[in-house]
């Protein structure tokens, strides 16, 4: 009962707020939006391998404070730590052992960029017609406690979703331990490829006075 | 807030990093792109959440919470999918999805399989190198 009269506030609340007289909050969530949106657009079509991972920095930060703005603080903070601070160093990795050029790189867009524009502002156009349709008047109240605090977040996360939690601990151990099995050489340890080469055989037949191949082996 | 700026900027950032999986070539790229999509998705969660507290006194939080398991799915499934990019790195020395054509229909594609595709691949690999 109560939460069809918040729901009919809100409503009437929503009424009388238009989109013509935003608040504060909304536009500091509209310029952060078109700075993340800005970054996010760069990323995807810059030619330059090592600027598209930086520009995805700016475009997930702005979503950290998006979240800030939303009052989800601890989530905004866990995407500064995840993502800023691990995924993207992770993908620069990627790009350095994958031998990404530091300059421009040619063929970063494959040929069928023009079905892939078509295919995502046809996306684009019918998600926000869909979503700006159903949800035009409905209105966020942050006026209250935030709803996404430390404690809050806390306390649902270990009260309420122990039990998933746990279970993406154990799919967190195991994708990592999959990603170490995938990443090891089946040959030697470490070095150049023509390194794994040279040593692969002697380490392979293990029978000879090779002094380097227990090395390889205990440093693995 | 109305709820029609996260979700609209949700949806923007969504289409974003469709073209960027549709269109690029690189398979780093494309993980980044992925990113953006799911990081669109997180944003939306967040704003319900947010939207459903004030409304409804959801004390379950679900949408934070799974906004929390989806960075941590994120994070496993970039560490496998640069795994997975390394390891095609190195034995094919390219990491441009465009060459990996093994299991493509069609056999008539120059790029396509045969003694050629290792040169074509080195080659390719010292153009980018």
């Amino acid at each position: 009962m109560s939460t069809a009269l918040a729901v009919t506030t809100a409503a009437a609340a929503a009424e009388t707020r238009g989109f013509l007289s935003p608040t504060g909050v909304e536009i500091a969530f509209l310029l952060v939006g078109v700075v993340t949106f800005g970054a996010a657009v760069v990323t995807v079509t810059t030619r330059q391998l090592v600027h598209a991972a930086l520009w995805l920095v700016v475009a997930l930060g702005g979503l950290a404070v998006e979240y800030l703005l939303l009052t989800a603080e601890f989530i905004a903070w866990v995407q500064v730590l995840i993502y800023v601070g691990s995924v993207v160093v992770l993908l620069l990795f990627g790009l350095m052992l994958t031998k990404a050029p530091i300059g421009r790189s040619p063929d970063a867009d494959s040929g069928n960029r023009p079905v892939a524009l078509a295919v995502a502002v046809a996306a684009a156009a019918a998600l926000v017609w869909v979503v700006v349709d159903a949800f035009r008047t409905t209105w966020i109240d942050l006026s209250g406690p935030a709803a996404g605090t430390t404690a809050v977040t806390g306390a649902s996360l270990f009260q309420s979703w122990v039990l998933p939690f746990e279970a993406l601990s154990v799919l967190l151990l195991a994708a990592l331990v999959g990603a170490i099995v995938l990443s090891r050489r089946t040959g030697g340890t470490d070095g150049s490829d023509g390194d794994r080469r040279s040593t692969a055989p002697a380490a392979r037949t293990g029978s000879g006075p090779d002094p380097a191949a227990p090395d390889k082996e205990g440093a693995r | 807030m109305h709820l029609a700026y996260p979700a609209v900027l949700s949806a923007l950032l969504f289409a974003t990093g469709l073209y960027g999986v549709l269109a690029r070539r690189n398979a780093i790229l494309v993980l980044m792109s992925v990113e953006l999509m799911l990081n669109a998705v997180n944003l939306n969660l967040v704003a319900f959440d947010v939207w459903l507290d004030g409304i409804a006194r959801d004390t379950l939080h679900s949408g934070q919470a799974l906004t929390l398991f989806t960075i941590a799915v994120a994070a496993a499934e970039i560490g496998i999918g640069l795994a997975i990019v390394l390891a095609v790195y190195r034995n094919r020395g390219t990491s441009d999805i465009d060459r990996l054509r093994d299991t493509a229909e069609s056999g008539d594609d120059p790029d396509d399989a045969g003694p050629g595709t290792a040169a074509a691949a080195a080659e390719k690999a010292e153009a980018t190198a």
